[in-house]
């Protein structure tokens, strides 16, 4: 920008040149500027500010002596962290669950995808699509009203097909051992048609010209998923595995508190529903704060290793 | 031979393709129907487990209840207070940051886009934020709401690949002909921005609708739950009695009829818009997608 006329350019400082085309421009576009500054404010307040206060896993915050007046403990919190049984078996809850999460829910979009973009009925299609996306929407609270009410053990829908069959009727929400299964399968209920449009959006991409060819070729269904479909997405399968990989502590407070009971506690309760029973209600601050700052650096650390790994084996990561 | 054989295997996929899927959409459709139907069944029929997917003895009584419930309507009023201004205020501040951080013109823009990244990547705790949300006096409003998540990351990011995708020439043209920045805003890019305000609006409004944690974080008084909170308090109540066995002893557990009917009225909303939901919403994954 700086000589463009030549006035401009036969003054010999570049830098005032610089700084005062850059001045000019400022208040030119002064508006841009004027009208970006609520939203910039906002990041600052909401949330550099908290992550600033995150510094308070560090200390022995009191409520009344503030942040400032607060004692410097460093490391204690997160040692006490290890020492808890408690927090042990929960941080083993939140790892299983996320990992059969990671098991169970992740394919299911991906087969479902693949299984919609064989169908060729455009109508059925359609239709299909609007009803599997809609359980999107509801929100946990309802997810989990429904859940509950179908798998009540008196008045149920699951309960009295098995009593239809002969068979006893399972309190399943008041057992340990279902509490899981029914944390990961009312995920994949909700979210798993929804999940298929990312890897729908990758199929449109593919020439149908390569189906043709495989045909002409003599390659079956099964020969074209195989070699052509699933290839085509997997750059998109890497992506999302890392997203999902970097969010692997964060299976998500809603949707397990709803669930929880004194019943199915024990093994359905996860780092989120912990921090906030033992931080907001028993309002130990610093003690969950430093388990959040856990639960953060944990899942940045994953993303960078899924990232660094992804690099090597396929030659694309996130960043 | 050969290709009479091939012909039939691939029926054989389709049909097994078309009968799978066809139960998967049954799947996602009864546990609704389910609902629906106890809500408008009586409460004898529910507890005697005849009620699946048609109504049993057909009654509005459960909806009566709610319609007499001044804790549940006003929860209803809540939720439409929150998420009419909540999406209004999710709006303004996302459009007027997105918007400069499209522009050239605009200088600093790329290390502000990486701070607020890293705010996507890393988020605080929840503690802190308690306290600061607390320290500003927003504690047990409605404020603490709205104005928290005034701006998803996310979102911005998508916005501002709306506002870089239109062209640059429309808005030198304007420029040429004397119009100020301001003006240029309300004019030109306003009008242009309807469909990404629509798909924004949509997105933040099902959030505000749907979450009940900023609620059970923030708000202590009754008077000021919205719909989901008081939904997750009926729900809950009634699991917990479930799991003591102590079903007829509380008086706080509402009958199965009624609470099925509070998760139809708290559905419904979504229900009507899901139309639009579905075209705005698919749009907006896909340019998150393929901008991100």
């Amino acid at each position: 920008m700086p000589g463009n006329t030549p006035i401009a350019a036969s003054k010999p400082p570049k830098r005032t040149s610089m700084s005062r085309s850059r001045l000019s421009q400022f208040r030119k576009y002064k508006v841009l500027y004027i009208i970006s500054l609520p939203g910039l404010l906002y990041f600052i307040v909401f949330k550099y500010i908290p992550l600033l206060g995150s510094a308070m896993a560090f200390q022995d915050y009191n409520i009344f002596n503030g942040f400032s007046a607060s004692p410097w403990v460093g490391l204690e919190h997160f040692r006490r962290m290890f020492e808890y049984s408690e927090f042990l078996r929960i941080l083993k809850n939140t790892i299983l669950i996320g990992g059969y999460d990671l098991i169970f829910a992740f394919p299911v979009p991906i087969i479902l995808a693949i299984l919609l973009n064989e169908m060729r009925v455009v109508l059925f299609k359609r239709v299909l699509q609007t009803v599997v996306y809609m359980p999107h929407f509801l929100s946990w609270v309802i997810i989990g009203g429904i859940a509950i009410g179908i798998l009540s053990p008196s008045t149920g829908l699951v309960n009295s097909m098995l009593e239809s069959l002969g068979l006893d009727s399972i309190y399943f929400l008041g057992e340990e051992s279902y509490i899981r299964s029914i944390l990961v399968g009312s995920g994949i209920w909700k979210d798993s048609g929804w999940g298929t449009i990312v890897y729908l959006a990758a199929l449109a991409g593919i020439n149908p010209e390569l189906y043709e060819a495989a045909r002409i070729d003599g390659a079956n269904r099964w020969k074209q998923i195989s070699k052509i479909t699933i290839p085509a997405i997997l750059p998109t399968v890497v992506i999302m595995f890392l997203l999902h990989i970097g969010n692997f502590l964060d299976f998500g407070f809603e949707r397990v508190f709803v669930f929880l009971n004194p019943l199915n506690e024990n093994s359905g309760d996860i780092l989120d529903t912990y921090i906030y029973r033992v931080g907001l209600i028993q309002q130990q601050y610093s003690y969950t704060t430093a388990i959040g700052l856990f639960k953060s650096v944990v899942g940045l650390g994953l993303i960078m290793i899924g990232n660094t790994l992804s690099k090597k084996a396929t030659g694309s990561g996130l960043y | 031979m050969q290709p009479s054989s091939k012909l039939r295997r691939f029926h054989l996929f389709d049909c097994m393709n078309y009968i799978f899927m066809t139960l998967l959409g049954i799947m996602m459709i009864f546990p609704i129907l389910h609902v629906l139907a106890k809500s408008l069944s009586s409460e004898a029929a529910i507890n005697s487990g005849r009620v699946s997917l048609i109504p049993v003895d057909l009654t509005f009584d459960n909806y009566q209840v709610i319609l007499n419930d001044p804790s549940i309507l006003r929860a209803f009023g809540v939720s439409v207070f929150i998420t009419v201004v909540g999406t209004l205020i999710n709006l303004v501040s996302t459009a007027s940051l997105a918007y400069p951080l499209s522009r050239q013109e605009y200088q600093g823009r790329k290390p502000i886009l990486m701070l607020i990244l890293v705010t996507f990547i890393f988020s605080a705790p929840l503690i802190p934020n308690f306290l600061l949300i607390k320290n500003l006096h927003l504690l047990d409003t409605l404020w603490a709401l709205m104005i928290p998540g005034a701006i998803s990351a996310y979102n911005l990011f998508i916005m501002r690949s709306f506002y870089m995708s239109l062209p640059n020439e429309l808005i030198d043209c304007a420029r040429t002909d004397g119009a100020s920045e301001l003006r240029i805003i309300w004019s030109v890019v306003l009008p242009l921005s309807k469909p990404i305000m629509a798909t924004m609006g949509l997105f933040y409004a099902v959030t505000h609708w749907n979450s009940y944690s900023q609620a059970l974080y923030y708000i202590n008084s009754r008077t000021l739950y919205p719909l989901q909170l008081r939904l997750q308090e009926i729900v809950m109540n009634n699991s917990m009695a479930e799991a003591g066995g102590l079903m007829e002893e509380l008086s706080n557990v509402s009958p199965s009829g009624v609470q099925m009917s509070v998760i139809i009225v708290s559905v419904l909303p979504i229900m009507l818009v899901y139309p639009f939901l579905q075209k705005y919403f698919v749009k907006g994954m896909l340019i998150g997608s393929i901008k991100s």
